[in-house]
């Protein structure tokens, strides 16, 4: 580096230098960018411990520079419950899709939120199951089509699109429950401080942390990039509204 | 140590504590339930964690990643519980993963009933769940060797980074005993486990712990290399009771609970000047072959008695290649009652006087 240039920007510590395998559009980039920076801002990468859910979002350790535990489908809190037990001093933080963490493990995650579990939950919600092929998921909004509800989510028989980050607010258990998005610049900058502020919840009070992101799956929405980023501000925000629902952290502070 | 007086559960339990396990998870079901009450009463006391968790489900999950964290851990269970647990043995199985999973078999199939059976033989030693895997297992045949083999299951697991089933009944479970505990002493040959997660800790090496191959030839290469361990287990880790066996006419193939009653029979067929012997595999998988073997060498035809309506004889059959007879008595889950003495002595003289 010159006295002329700068670098203002770079690769975060905690993330491979590697090709993306997401497709384009796809916000898996991002988010993994987002929990990296988190881990290099916080000084936790060496410390912090991976568990990957079953979808896209398998391939983390790919990706992270940092251990990594392949979960079930659904399962990833009870491995990550397994793995912080042992390593109280360690990081621990699973990182899920819609279909893994609303549907199939639904009771893993509930269930890891109430004992009030130390670790970290990054909730990726696309609606839709990516790597099966874009069928119907728990969060599909009504109307949606969908491989597997090709008329469009009928709620009167497919039910209604869950919002994790109300539900797993009510638990006593969890010290951190928000939502975010990062279809823009100014999201995913919160997003940022969201992911920033549950590891620290982590780290600092040892509590059970909650991100829920909305993203997009351009491939199975059948959208190019920028439309895909317009629908979750037209369609995704309206019904899941981004906000923090619990922070025991700040509660404290304020005290 | 002083000899104490306990359930065939509660030296499971011991044995899991003294073999250095701090990690217990599970869930409630009869007639397995003394062994979470008892860790989560004892497990504290040494600095260890009792999770009841919130499913069969999530206890083998949080086994999955505490063995994966390095640490000696377990979980049991009684039959529709291990079904719900095949997923994550799987899945520990894939990533090779060491690991406790008891099992006090009740009968089946589905909820079935609570009484002592031997029908989850099958779902032990052919793998159980989903991928044509293996896990070892062990059938102790008393208080004594709940507490020996849990010990012993504990360091085979290690070893060769196999998940370990301990496969027993109420018979064995609830009955009790004199149990002699001893101190445990680790084998000297266990090697540090160096593939377990830990957070990098300056490390270049990243660890992962994971069953998914999708590289080219990648899963296809690991799945001989799971085989090759299990035909190491074959060579190296069969453990059997061969009682009076040496000079026998006749054998009686049995394991666990079972294996009690058929001694018994032994005995009195001995005292009526009948040379009977019993096989009784310890280790179920790896399977005693060659000692079978060696018996149908010498013509030995054989009875397998079994508390299922007949599984084990199968491999009993395989193992002695068919060239002697192999007949099968038993009781089907259910039966509410367990097979006498004299009831396997009637068919030991049936079927000595068949084929003799």
């Amino acid at each position: 580096m010159t006295d002329l240039y700068e670098q203002v920007f770079e690769r975060p510590k905690a993330l491979k230098s590697v090709a993306t395998h997401f497709c384009p559009g796809c916000h898996h980039g991002t988010i993994h960018r987002l929990c990296a920076e988190a881990m290099d801002v916080l000084d936790i990468q060496q410390r912090t411990i991976g568990v990957a859910s079953v979808g896209c979002s398998v391939f983390l350790y790919g990706y992270f520079d940092i251990d990594v535990v392949e979960a079930p489908h659904g399962r990833a809190p009870a491995v990550a419950t397994g793995v912080k037990r042992v390593r109280k001093d360690d990081i621990v933080f699973t990182y899920q899709g819609d279909g893994d963490l609303a549907a199939i493990g639904t009771a893993e995650i509930i269930h890891a939120a109430n004992r009030g579990e130390a670790i970290t939950v990054i909730f990726v919600n696309n609606t839709t199951y990516g790597m099966t092929g874009g069928q119907m998921a728990p969060t599909t909004l009504p109307q949606q089509r969908t491989s597997t509800s090709p008329a469009g989510r009928d709620v009167a028989n497919d039910g209604y699109p869950i919002r994790m980050a109300e539900l797993l607010a009510g638990l006593e258990g969890v010290a951190y429950s928000t939502r975010v998005a990062v279809d823009s610049p100014k999201h995913i900058i919160a997003a940022g401080k969201a992911i920033r502020h549950a590891f620290d919840c982590q780290v600092k009070t040892g509590g059970f942390s909650f991100v829920e992101v909305l993203s997009t799956c351009p491939t199975n929405w059948g959208m190019d990039a920028l439309k895909a980023n317009a629908r979750v501000e037209k369609e995704m925000i309206p019904y899941f509204p981004l906000g923090v629902y619990k922070d025991a952290s700040r509660a404290e502070e304020g005290e | 140590m002083k000899r104490l007086f306990v359930k065939g559960n509660e030296a499971v339990a011991m044995g899991a504590i003294e073999a250095g396990c701090r990690y217990y998870f599970g869930y409630p079901i009869t007639p397995q339930s003394d062994i979470p009450e008892y860790i989560a009463r004892e497990i504290p006391k040494v600095g260890g964690v009792f999770i009841q968790a919130e499913s069969e489900i999530a206890s083998i999950n949080m086994l999955l990643g505490a063995s994966a964290s390095g640490a000696r851990a377990m979980t049991s269970s009684s039959s529709p519980g291990i079904s719900l647990k095949q997923e994550g043995i799987s899945y520990m199985a894939g990533s090779e993963l060491p690991g406790l999973i008891v099992n006090i078999c009740r009968s089946g199939p589905g909820l079935g009933g609570i009484d002592a059976s031997q029908a989850d033989y099958f779902q032990s030693v052919k793998g159980g769940g989903h991928g044509g895997y293996r896990v070892i297992v062990l059938a102790p045949d008393s208080v004594q060797e709940m507490y020996d083999l849990t010990m012993l299951a504990f360091d085979l697991s290690d070893r060769y980074r196999v998940p370990a089933l301990l496969l027993a009944d109420a018979v064995i479970g609830q009955v009790k005993e004199a149990l002699e505990p001893h101190p445990y002493v680790a084998p000297a040959d266990l090697l540090p486990k160096e593939w377990a997660v830990a957070g990098k800790q300056g490390r270049d090496d990243q660890r992962i712990v994971k069953s998914l191959y999708l590289g080219d030839g990648e899963l296809e290469a690991h799945n001989w290399r799971l085989h090759a361990k299990y035909d190491e287990l074959k060579k190296n880790e069969v453990r059997f009771e061969g009682y009076r066996t040496e000079d026998a006419d006749f054998v009686v193939t049995a394991f666990g609970s079972a294996a009690r009653i058929a001694k018994s029979a032994v005995m009195m067929a001995r005292e009526a000047g009948l040379k009977v012997g019993l096989l009784r595999p310890i280790t179920l998988f790896p399977f005693p072959e060659q000692a079978l073997r060696e018996l149908a060498d010498r013509g030995i035809p054989m009875l397998c008695v079994e508390l299922n309506t007949g599984q084990m004889v199968d491999d009993v059959r395989l193992a002695v290649k068919c060239r002697v007879d192999v007949a099968f008595y038993g009781r089907a889950p259910g039966a509410g009652s367990l097979p006498t003495p004299e009831e396997i002595f009637k068919q030991i003289q049936n079927n000595m006087t068949v084929k003799l």
